[in-house]
């Protein structure tokens, strides 16, 4: 709290400048713990439903580091969607089982009751929802929902949450924003509303950010404008940020570190340059052939993953990949897989017993590809 | 534009309604001096017949009537020998009328909206199971029944409320209230049932929107959520609800009446029905049909203030 | 074609918002009516025996008064009591039954008939004939329900010479009037959607005869929503000839109904509340369990109140 009043009291000059109002590395005094800004220690996430409990993320563990961006990628379903929400413990408390910790600046999020976590939410943990289409409350007016956690959690007067909330459009490129400030979303456009959520989430100047899937409602031209957005707005407050996406090109260049979730867990994680020039998991190898790429010809088939992603109140025995994976062997079905670490790769860790380039693996490409030739 | 139209289909409306209303003379077997005063003479009766119009053709005596019913003369109530104008006591009873149905609206929101907006934050809870169940049994409640109850046990036996009558609100305001609670607990409580049962369901939709959740992870209070965020996109729900419901509520503002002894339009009508003046009861209904028109009008007018993705596609 | 080829469409998604619920989906078609849903239709298949049996069953004669039992309470051999002239109140509600469904079901079932056929034309052929039936419905709207009920009864039947039977003609196809829009526009509205599916328009194509596919294709679909708001309405109608009796103009006394038991018992409300109260109770209980059902038929075919 304090340091972010600290930020905004610099916002209170004659020119309201928003981009300052983040980036404090007041904390991070060079000790290598403290960089830590979050710890997700084991956490899963389970759901009572009419069939059964549906484990949507059952034992994920990661750490990201202040100013830092994680991409998690996985299909509809892998449960990555769900992983933010749990360490936001957004889900309604009904139906919800969770366990695990989440440490916050090392708060344990999971032992905070609901008044304290609402003084985190949207003031140091924010989040930027799939479809702006449906994020914004369409029968209010986009200044309200700008400076409402503004009045909330930083108590601010009524002309000032105006002022910073022109500021914070002008920021995310809106034109006109005095005008915007009095209009509804329904006037604008996908991407303007997709700037505004981002308005709203950077409004109280957070340390960490969930961007859950926030391109994948948008056109394919305003994708990257988006994008690049987050990645600047994310630079100058060195905030870190959770971007959980299903395609694996929108972290390729953005994320410094990448895990893929399949069925709840990370199956795959790594620093992303170490990924892609060493990657592991036949399921991260087969994301990776569904993104269409530059230096094909633009008519190359793309290889869309077979099957689909597993039942999660009923997973399959063994590794859960296995039913869909072309170099899946016996040991897949029965035992589960854990993750282990890359030789000589520290940060490199993977769960599977036949990975890309070992002997076996390579072994069934080439059967497979004679298959294909034969036919 | 969007009012031109608006406005014109008022005006058809209201001319198909007086239409109606003028055509129950036509529609009446027999000769309606007859009815209106059996045991009169010859003469008597062929002076009645003279005073509404009889001898003319239909066309005629339309024009006729409407252009005296908009300048306010809403015909007479006819006895052997002397008539007496309806305007009169019309202008007493509508007020009432009004006011019974205001209260009961107003006592039905007051209650339903917040039990509803709890029920839907509190799904599949205790409370949500309790009050949908009583919103179930309020909704086959017959009015005029539970009239009947209310007014011997509460009002009669155990004398908390005044049971039957009236008193000016202009006059003797606490009398008034003391009047009103009975009718208007009787009106509401079909009300009540109707609109919690549709804002729950409404609230309960509206809660699963992405922008509810962006609410929360504002983190906004629960009431903040429920009331500044949720309950605006359902209260146009509740207004097009409450549109097609004035004709129900209409409809028991009558009866109600009746049970209570109100002098209202009910009352009017009951007492035009049973005296079988034919004349005095076109006007009433005429009345009430044209009150029911004006209020889905304005409701129509607020529907577009409330909801500013309307107000758009109207000035497109 | 950029994103999303790792998305196979029929992925099962999470719902993170709220409690998966399949359950509708998985139900068998056939309707369940669970304890509650017998009890409804236990008890209204009880009055209709009673009624169509009030003859050989051991009651006394509705219209027969008893000096003794006038505004007196539950006795051997009466097990209401009397009504305020001394009528047995059992067999006056058990043979109340029968004016009060026949007003009931009579006015739903010819506004099914009417409101159905117009529904139904209106939203198969659209176009002009739509252009046609729907103001036609409307213009029905125009009136405050119960207002128009009134006038129609007050004009065509009221005046001492109208017998009890012209009373009861003219209330069921006034009600019944009353209640075409209602049944028209949900009609109307079903028949709009389904007439869009595969296998009507795959009919149409086929070459099949419009009514036959009307009837074969378009109505059995149509025709849970139209129960369902016609179960409602049927109650509506049962307490509307209340309302009716309360003005004079419900069925005629001496031929009881439950309405104007009602209305005739409030008069001797403060001696004996006991014909208001016991037949209050069976009313509401019997426009509970219609509408008990009703509910169940909507929430079983998914049936929108909305599209009213």
């Amino acid at each position: 709290m304090s340091a972010n009043e600290q930020n905004f009291d610099g916002a209170k000059g004659d020119e309201v400048d928003v981009s300052s109002a983040a980036a404090e590395p007041s904390r991070s005094h060079g000790i290598p713990g403290a960089k830590t800004l979050l710890d997700v220690r084991d956490i899963r996430t389970h759901f009572r439903t009419p069939r059964g409990v549906l484990k949507a993320v059952d034992g994920v563990s990661f750490t990201l580091e202040r100013g830092r961006t994680l991409g998690v990628v996985g299909e509809s379903g892998s449960g990555k969607s769900v992983l933010s929400r749990s360490i936001m413990r957004l889900l309604p408390k009904s139906n919800t089982i969770h366990s695990g910790e989440v440490l916050f600046e090392g708060r344990d999020l999971s032992g905070l009751t609901e008044s304290e976590l609402r003084g985190l939410w949207g003031n140091e943990i924010s989040m930027i929802f799939q479809d702006p289409m449906t994020a914004l409350n369409p029968v209010m007016k986009i200044g309200p929902q700008i400076t409402e956690s503004l009045r909330l959690h930083l108590d601010m007067s009524k002309g000032e949450a105006r002022e910073t909330a022109v500021a914070l459009l002008r920021a995310v490129r809106i034109p006109e924003p005095e005008k915007r400030f009095n209009g509804y979303p329904h006037e604008m456009s996908g991407g303007m509303r997709q700037r505004i959520v981002i308005a709203v989430a950077l409004a109280c100047g957070p340390r960490l950010l969930f961007a859950d899937e926030p391109t994948t409602a948008l056109d394919v031209t305003v994708q990257a404008q988006i994008l690049d957005l987050l990645a600047e707005q994310q630079r100058e407050r060195y905030m870190a940020m959770v971007l959980v996406t299903h395609d694996l090109g929108v972290v390729a260049s953005r994320a410094d570190e990448i895990a893929v979730m399949y069925a709840g867990r990370i199956v795959e994680r790594a620093p992303t340059k170490e990924l892609f020039a060493n990657l592991k998991m036949p399921y991260t190898e087969s994301l990776l052939a569904a993104i269409p790429r530059l230096d094909q010809p633009s008519h190359s088939r793309l290889e869309a993953i077979g099957g689909r992603p597993p039942d999660l109140v009923n997973p399959p025995t063994g590794c859960p990949f296995s039913p869909r994976c072309p170099y899946a062997r016996e040991r897949c079905t029965q035992e589960t897989p854990q993750l282990v670490t890359v030789d000589g790769h520290d940060g490199h860790e993977f769960a599977c017993f036949y990975p890309v380039g070992s002997p076996e693996t390579e072994e069934r490409r080439v059967e497979i590809a004679t298959r294909k030739g034969a036919a | 534009m969007l009012i031109i139209k608006k406005l014109a289909q008022l005006v058809v409306a209201v001319i198909l309604v007086t239409l109606f209303a003028s055509l129950l003379l036509e529609f009446l077997p027999g000769d309606a001096a007859d009815v209106l005063a059996p045991s009169a003479s010859d003469q008597q009766r062929e002076q009645i017949r003279e005073d509404i119009g009889l001898h003319d053709s239909f066309p005629v005596r339309y024009t006729r009537w409407l252009g005296n019913f908009v300048t306010g003369d809403f015909g007479n109530y006819y006895t052997v020998s002397s008539k007496r104008p309806v305007a009169d006591r019309l202008w007493d009873a509508l007020p009432v009328s009004l006011l019974l149905m205001l209260y009961a609206q107003v006592v039905a929101l007051v209650i339903a909206i917040p039990v509803a907006v709890l029920a839907a934050y509190r799904k599949d809870t205790w409370f949500d199971r309790l009050t949908n169940v009583s919103a179930f049994a309020m909704l086959a409640v017959p009015n005029f029944a539970l009239g009947f109850i209310l007014q011997y046990y509460l009002g009669v036996k155990l004398g908390w409320f005044k049971s039957s009558g009236y008193a000016r609100i202009t006059e003797n305001p606490v009398e008034h209230f003391q009047y009103m609670i009975l009718p208007t607990i009787t009106l509401a409580v079909g009300q009540v049932a109707v609109y919690q049962r549709l804002l729950r369901t409404d609230m309960i939709a509206t809660l699963r929107e992405d922008f509810i959740l962006m609410a929360k992870a504002k983190g906004l209070k629960a009431k903040r959520i429920l009331f500044r965020h949720a309950l605006k996109p359902s209260s146009l729900t509740l207004l097009t609800v409450a549109g097609l419901n004035v004709g129900t509520l209409i409809g028991g503002a009558l009866i109600v009446e009746v049970v209570f002894s109100l002098p209202g339009m009910g009352l009017l009508i009951f007492e035009a029905i049973s005296r079988r003046q034919i004349v005095a009861f076109q006007s009433m209904i005429a009345v009430v049909a044209i009150l029911y028109i004006l209020v889905n009008f304005i409701v129509d007018l607020l529907y577009t203030v409330l909801d500013p993705r309307i107000r758009r596609t109207d000035a497109e | 074609m950029t994103t999303g080829t790792a998305t196979p469409p029929s992925a099962p998604t999470v719902r993170l918002d709220s409690a998966p619920s399949g359950s509708a989906a998985t139900k068998s078609k056939r309707l369940n009516l669970g304890v509650a849903g017998w009890l409804a239709a236990g008890w209204l298949g009880l009055l209709l025996i009673l009624a169509v049996l009030a003859p050989v069953l051991p009651i006394p004669d509705p219209n027969t008064s008893f000096a003794e039992i006038a505004r007196k309470g539950p006795s051997a051999g009466h097990l209401l009591g009397g009504d305020t002239i001394g009528r047995d109140l059992l067999s006056r509600i058990i043979y109340g039954t029968r004016a009060s469904f026949a007003v009931g079901f009579g006015s739903i079932a010819f506004g099914f008939i009417v409101g159905g056929i117009i529904g139904l034309m209106a939203g198969f052929f659209r176009g002009k004939v739509d252009g046609i039936l729907t103001p036609l419905m409307n213009i029905l709207l125009a009136i405050p329900q119960f207002i128009l009920a009134l006038s129609l009864v007050n004009v065509f039947a009221s005046g001492g010479e109208v017998t009890s039977a012209r009373r009861l003609v003219v209330l069921i196809v006034g009600l019944g009037v009353v209640s075409v829009p209602l049944l028209g526009r949900i009609t109307r509205a079903n028949t709009l959607a389904w007439s869009e599916r595969e296998f009507v328009l795959a009919a149409r194509a086929m070459g099949a005869k419009n009514w036959r596919i009307m009837l074969r294709d378009v109505l059995p679909n149509v025709l849970p929503s139209m129960i369902a708001i016609g179960l409602l309405g049927v109650g509506i109608a049962i307490v509307a000839e209340g309302g009716l009796a309360l003005f004079g103009v419900g069925v005629q006394s001496p031929t009881p109904s439950w309405g104007n038991i009602i209305s005739e018992g409030q008069s001797q409300m403060r001696n004996a509340p006991h014909i208001v109260v016991a037949t209050s109770v069976v009313l509401f209980l019997t426009v509970m369990a219609l509408n008990f059902l009703g509910d169940l038929i909507s929430q079983r075919f998914g049936v929108k109140e909305s599209a009213l």
